[in-house]
């Protein structure tokens, strides 16, 4: 298995008058190369799951294993290091920086590896190009249209060539259309080898063919997988 | 190591980029914060080029001065005290001078007139200090006129003396003890003081003693106690300015740790979206130290010039009343520019040290949470 989530708990406010249990009690495997859907109803802590998957959030309780690493006990340094390597994240509000161009909001990730500025900026413009934004390469991220900035948030996570590809309500802000077109660009992606785990509440993604596996979540629960 | 520049020279662009992406926001910190290290520095360098100007003059002038009182006022001193003074151990030469001031309601000035021996003038040749020249416009052959015992007297300008202290030579007018004597009513035989030159340091106060017990209607004024008195004067009026700008200071401080960490809602997602993307807390709090530096570097560098263009080009003319207190008697002067390595640490010290403290803590905090927490 490529993550294992062994028992993960996790609180908000823990100890205070609002404290919320979020996630109780998960365990689930996550398996190479396949697309995993999350699915469930706005509030069933897909995001939550999904975030301490992808190191950018603790459990409170349990454990994440990567292959045979235990992340949860991992200090800020190596998640930093895991994040950069391992996962490329798609969020629903696609978190691109204003005011930058789609070349450097692809580049971003790669700036702290320090890498030599004229392949990176090569390897992003082939992503870029690949992704049919070449066009507006040296715009600003805040002309473009929903489907245009989500394929820079794409190319955004495949800069640094992870192995899992995170998606959180990818299809969220795009129209039908745009959503079906996502899915073939996660299919062009799963027959490259990644992993890919998407939260969805829309059927375009979890109807897909291409969605290998469904894990139904609800009020911080698996309950089909 | 190659790979440690390129990722600051990545971590430097992006700094760049992200100052102009906050123009408005960023221009005004740097607008305040120049004001503030322009203020400090002026006041900085005109009190300091001020006493360092007073200490220059005052090494070349003589280790004492004796006056003569009367009655607890300063009077003639007649120039046989010079015999009377005796042989005192230590001082290699004793003068007599004649000097005084006159006003010039015209220019709203005091001019110090002296008359001094070793100077060959004719009763109706003068030497004027660069200050007066250029208030009342004259050049050398011009004429220059000084009104006193209800009469005007007419001298040709010989000379214009050197510029290269202001401070005590701009206001200098040098005429010959015949023409001093017609123009104050001294008479022959009397002087206005008496200057002793001591040549070793330790033994000035001891001939200042000597000196009393010998002729007990005399004063003897030391250089050392007018050096302190320059040095305190200047400085307490440095102390009450630099109190009034402790105020500007702290409002600068508070700004600053409002505004500088850019730590609004939207700067805070920032911070978490380039923490999910795999930047390390080190590399957000590298990127906001990159822009500290431009950021107090460029203001410290823009307040300083400006202070120093403002302080030796246009005389300071904003604390001017303020730390010259004279200033409506004196011509205008302009001080000798210079630039002190302490003062600018120290002034580096005072400034960019709290905008640095101010601006990293909230930043560390900020970098050092969750990037989903802060992302939320």
């Amino acid at each position: 298995m490529l993550i294992t989530l062994t028992n993960i708990n996790k609180l908000f406010n823990q100890g205070k008058h609002d404290e919320f249990h979020a996630i109780r009690d998960i365990s689930l495997q996550i398996e190479a190369g396949k697309v995993t859907c999350l699915k469930g109803s706005s509030g069933s802590g897909k995001t939550t799951l999904l975030s301490m998957i992808g190191c950018l959030s603790r459990p409170t309780s349990g454990r994440v294993t990567l292959e045979d690493e235990i992340l949860s006990g991992l200090p800020e340094r190596f998640l930093t290091d895991i994040r950069r390597h391992t996962f490329g994240f798609i969020f629903q509000k696609f978190n691109l920086i204003q005011g930058l161009s789609v070349l450097e909001n692809v580049m971003l990730p790669a700036y702290p590896l320090g890498l030599n500025h004229k392949e990176l900026k090569s390897s992003a413009q082939k992503l870029i190009s690949h992704f049919g934004l070449d066009r507006v390469l040296h715009n600003p991220v805040e002309w473009l249209s929903g489907g245009e900035s989500q394929r820079v948030a794409i190319c955004r996570a495949l800069i640094n060539d992870p192995r899992i590809l995170i998606a959180d309500e990818p299809t969220a802000n795009l129209d039908s259309w745009l959503s079906q077109e996502f899915m073939g660009l996660i299919d062009e992606l799963r027959q490259s080898g990644k992993t890919i785990l998407i939260t969805s509440h829309d059927p375009v993604v979890f109807d897909s063919p291409i969605v290998d596996r469904i894990v139904e979540m609800q009020d911080g629960q698996v309950v089909q997988n | 190591m190659i790979e440690f520049i390129r990722k600051q020279a990545y971590l430097v662009d992006f700094t760049l980029s992200s100052l102009l992406r906050r123009k408005g926001k960023n221009f005004g910190l740097l607008f305040v914060y120049t004001l503030i290290v322009f203020m400090l520095a002026s006041v900085m360098l005109f009190t300091h080029s001020l006493k360092k100007e007073a200490g220059i003059i005052l090494q070349q002038s003589p280790e004492i001065i004796v006056q003569r009182l009367v009655a607890g006022r300063h009077a003639l001193i007649p120039a046989d005290y010079i015999e009377k003074m005796g042989r005192l151990r230590g001082v290699t030469s004793k003068k007599a001078r004649l000097w005084g001031y006159f006003y010039n309601p015209v220019v709203k000035a005091n001019y110090t007139v002296m008359a001094p021996d070793h100077l060959v003038l004719t009763t109706t040749e003068v030497i004027i200090g660069a200050g007066i020249a250029r208030t009342i416009g004259l050049d050398i052959g011009d004429y220059f006129t000084l009104r006193a015992n209800n009469d005007t007297f007419s001298f040709q300008v010989k000379d214009i003396l050197d510029k290269h202290s202001e401070l005590v030579s701009t206001d200098l007018v040098l005429i010959s003890q015949k023409a001093f004597r017609v123009i104050t009513g001294i008479p022959e035989g009397q002087f206005t003081d008496i200057v002793l030159s001591v040549r070793n340091p330790r033994e000035v106060r001891k001939v200042a003693e000597k000196l009393v017990q010998k002729l007990p209607d005399v004063r003897p004024v030391l250089r050392e106690e007018i050096l302190r008195t320059y040095d305190s004067i200047f400085s307490w009026r440095q102390g009450i300015v630099f109190v009034l700008l402790v105020g500007a200071l702290m409002a600068f401080v508070i700004f600053a740790w409002d505004k500088a960490p850019g730590l609004s809602a939207e700067e805070k997602r920032e911070i978490g979206i380039l923490k999910a993307i795999g930047w390390e807390s080190g590399d957000i709090l590298r990127m906001k130290f990159w822009e500290g530096i431009i950021i107090s570097l460029s203001a410290f560098m823009l307040g300083y010039l400006a202070a120093y263009l403002h302080v030796f080009y246009s005389s300071a003319v904003l604390f001017e009343p303020v730390l010259k207190g004279w200033a409506t008697l004196y011509p205008q002067f302009r001080l000798v520019p210079f630039i002190d390595g302490l003062q600018i640490a120290t002034l580096f010290f005072f400034t960019i040290f709290p905008y640095v403290v101010a601006t990293i803590i909230p930043i560390w905090k900020a970098s050092v949470t969750d990037p989903d927490a802060i992302m939320r």
